[in-house]
C-alpha cells in the first residue's frame, strides 16, 4: 500500500507551521527512518498518516484513500501507530487483553484474533508476561506492549515513534528483529529516530527534517554522507561513519562488518 | 565522609519477592559524576529513587542496611529536607510537569515558589535557566504542547533552577536529539565542574564514556562493576549482563577476533581510542 504525502501543510491553531510544504511518496514493503532535531515536525509528519491530524492544505493520500475523507478508526484498519510514550496508549487489565483490543475492534474473527496475538506476544517475547497489568511492568516493557497490540492489527504500514528511547542493548535487538520480520512479511515500516546507530543498521532508506520541512531523503549510504546538512539539524553521522572518516577511509561505511571488510581489504 | 554512602542496601518493592537492589555498597563523593549503567529492569531508577528519597517515602516498600545522602537518613527524614539538597530529574517528563501552570516559564518556576524565594531573585534564576538549557523559545508555551525533547529540556530546567546540591538524573537525554543529548551533557557537566554531584541513570554508554567520572554497572540489582568508564565499559563480561557497549568498542571486539586490533591495546570506550587503535594496524 502506497502512501503519497504533496505539498503537505500544518499550522496549529495558534498558527505555528509545524509543516511547510513536505513532498514525499513512500511505496508499499519500503522501510523508512525519519530523524531530525527536536520539533522538527517529524511526529507532525507522521500522525498525518492515520488522521490524527488533517492538512491544512495539500495532500495525504494512504492507497487510494484520502486521509481527509476517513475518520481515525477507518484508517486504523492501514496503519498502525506505536506512540512515543506507550503510556498514551495502553488501557486494559491485561498484557494479554491490551493486544487483543486492536483486532477485536477491527471487526478480524476470532481464529485470526488469536493466530496475531499468539504471534505478536511470541515477537515481542511477552509470552509470560501475558496476564500481568501493563502498569506493573517497567517502562521499557510497556513499550513491547504497545509495540505488541499495534502488530496484533496486522495493519500493512506500521509507524513506530522513537521505538528505542529507555530500552537496552538486548530490547533495541528485539526491535530490530521485529523491524526485519515486518520487512520480511512486505509492509511498510516507518520509524522516527534519533539513534541513527540503530537507524544505519536497520533501515534503507531516511527522510532528514528540519523546521517543518525534508532537507534530505535517500538511501542510508547516501544521507549518512552529508555530515554538514545532519549536523544543521541537530543529528550526527553514525559512530562507525565518523570512525571510517577520521581514518581517511574513501568509502562511506556505516555497519561494524562493512568496516571491518574495508579494513581487512585495505 | 562522602556525601552519598550506601551500606548494605537492600529493598523489595511492596509486594515483591525479589530485591530490585540487592546488598549494593557505594560511595560517591563532592562533585562526582557518576553515571549507572544495566540493562532494564537492573535497578538503576530505583536507585535514582533511593538516593532522592523517593524510596522509602513515595514507593514504601522495605529498605535494608544503611543509607546517607548530604548526612540525611532517608527513613528519618521526610521528604521536604531532601527537597532543598536532592534533585530528581524523571525518566517521563510528562510524569514530572506539575499540571498547575500555563506557561514553560512559571512550570520552572513552580519549585522556586514553594521553597519561597523572592520574587526578583526567582526571575533572575528562571531567566538563568531558560538560556543555560536554551529553551527561551518555549517559554510562553504550555508544557503540554512540547515535543518529547522539548519537554525533557523543560523537565532538566525546572531541577535545576532549584540549585540542588545532588541532581539525580534518570536517563534525561532519552527523548532528545544527538547534539541536543550532548548540549545536554554539557550543562550537566559544568554543574559537576562547579560542584554539584550528579548521579545519572543512561543507556548512551558512549556519551557516559566521554563525561562522567565513574560508572556503576547493575545487573539484577547487584553492582558488577564500579570504575572509571575504561575500567568498566571497556570490561568483557558487560554484554552478558545485557549492557550495550558503543560501537567503538564493537567494532574493535570484531577487529580484534579478525586479527585487525592491536593485542596489548584494551578495549576503546570512545571515538579518539578507537581512531588511536586503528592507526597503528593501518601504518
Amino acid at each position: 500500500m502506497n502512501i503519497e504525502i504533496k505539498e503537505l501543510v500544518f499550522a496549529y491553531p495558534n498558527g505555528v507551521l509545524a509543516l511547510e510544504g513536505v513532498t514525499v511518496g513512500i511505496p508499499t514493503g519500503s522501510l523508512v527512518a525519519i530523524v531530525g532535531q527536536n520539533g522538527a515536525g517529524k511526529t507532525t509528519l507522521v500522525k498525518h498518516l492515520n488522521g490524527l491530524l488533517r492538512p491544512t492544505s495539500g495532500l495525504v493520500q494512504i492507497g487510494d484513500w484520502d486521509t481527509r475523507q476517513r475518520s481515525v478508526a477507518e484508517l486504523a484498519n492501514r496503519i498502525g501507530f506505536i506512540f512515543q510514550n506507550p503510556d498514551d496508549q495502553l488501557f486494559c487489565r491485561t498484557v494479554k487483553e491490551e493486544v487483543q483490543f486492536g483486532p477485536r475492534s477491527l471487526g478480524f474473527e476470532n481464529d485470526r484474533i488469536e493466530t496475531l496475538v499468539e504471534a505478536a506476544l511470541e515477537l515481542t517475547e511477552l509470552h509470560e508476561k501475558a496476564s500481568q497489568n501493563p502498569y506493573d511492568l517497567s517502562p521499557a516493557w510497556r513499550k513491547m506492549v504497545a509495540l505488541a497490540s499495534i502488530l496484533a492489527m496486522d495493519t500493512p504500514i506500521v509507524v513506530m515513534d522513537e521505538p528505542t528511547t529507555g530500552q537496552d542493548a538486548v530490547s533495541i535487538e528485539r526491535i530490530s528483529r521485529i523491524v526485519q520480520s515486518l520487512h520480511g512479511s512486505g509492509k511498510t515500516v516507518i520509524a522516527i529516530t534519533h539513534d541513527i546507530d540503530f537507524c544505519a543498521e536497520n533501515f534503507e532508506r531516511m527522510i532528514v527534517m528540519r523546521q517543518g520541512m525534508v532537507v534530505l531523503d535517500g538511501p542510508i549510504q547516501e544521507v549518512v554522507a552529508e555530515r554538514e546538512m545532519l549536523a544543521s539539524t541537530y543529528v550526527e553521522q553514525p559512530q562507525i561513519t565518523r570512525l571510517a572518516k577520521r581514518l581517511g577511509f574513501s568509502t562511506i561505511v556505516y555497519k561494524p562488518d562493512d568496516f571491518i571488510r574495508v579494513l581487512h581489504d585495505s | 565522609m562522602a556525601l552519598i554512602e550506601l551500606k548494605n542496601l537492600t529493598y523489595h518493592y511492596p509486594l515483591t519477592n525479589s530485591p530490585a537492589l540487592q546488598d549494593l555498597d557505594l560511595e560517591v563523593q563532592e562533585g562526582e559524576f557518576l553515571a549507572i549503567v544495566g540493562a532494564n529492569g537492573a535497578g538503576k531508577s530505583t536507585l535514582c529513587y533511593t538516593i532522592s528519597g523517593f524510596i522509602p517515602h513515595f514507593f514504601k516498600g522495605e529498605l535494608a542496611g544503611s543509607v546517607s545522602v548530604a548526612g540525611i537518613d532517608p527513613t528519618k527524614a521526610g521528604l521536604g529536607e531532601f527537597v532543598q539538597k536532592v534533585g530528581l530529574v524523571f525518566q517521563n517528563p510528562f510524569n514530572q510537569i506539575s499540571g498547575s501552570k500555563f506557561t514553560v516559564y512559571e512550570e520552572i518556576a513552580f519549585g522556586l515558589e514553594n521553597l519561597g524565594i523572592d520574587p526578583a531573585e526567582m526571575r533572575e534564576r528562571v531567566d538563568e535557566i531558560i538560556r543555560l538549557t536554551r529553551i527561551e523559545d518555549l517559554k510562553d508555551r504550555s508544557p503540554y504542547a512540547l515535543s518529547g525533547g522539548q519537554q525533557q529540556r523543560v523537565a532538566l530546567a525546572s531541577i535545576l533552577v532549584m540549585r540542588p546540591q545532588i541532581l539525580v538524573l534518570d536517563e534525561p537525554t532519552s527523548q532528545l536529539d544527538p547534539i541536543g543529548s550532548q548540549e545536554v551533557f554539557q550543562v550537566i557537566k559544568d554543574m559537576a565542574l562547579q560542584g554539584m554531584t550528579i548521579i545519572m541513570a543512561e543507556h548512551k554508554v558512549e556519551w557516559v564514556a566521554e563525561f562522567a567520572d565513574r560508572i556503576l554497572a547493575l545487573s539484577a540489582g547487584q553492582a558488577i562493576k564500579l570504575g572509571t568508564p575504561r575500567e568498566v565499559l571497556g570490561s568483557p563480561e558487560l554484554p552478558e549482563h545485557g549492557i550495550g557497549i558503543s560501537r567503538y568498542t564493537q567494532v574493535a571486539r570484531k577487529a580484534l577476533q579478525a586479527g585487525l586490533w592491536p593485542e596489548k591495546r584494551s578495549m576503546p570506550v570512545t571515538l579518539d581510542e578507537c581512531v588511536q587503535g586503528f592507526q597503528e594496524i593501518i601504518a
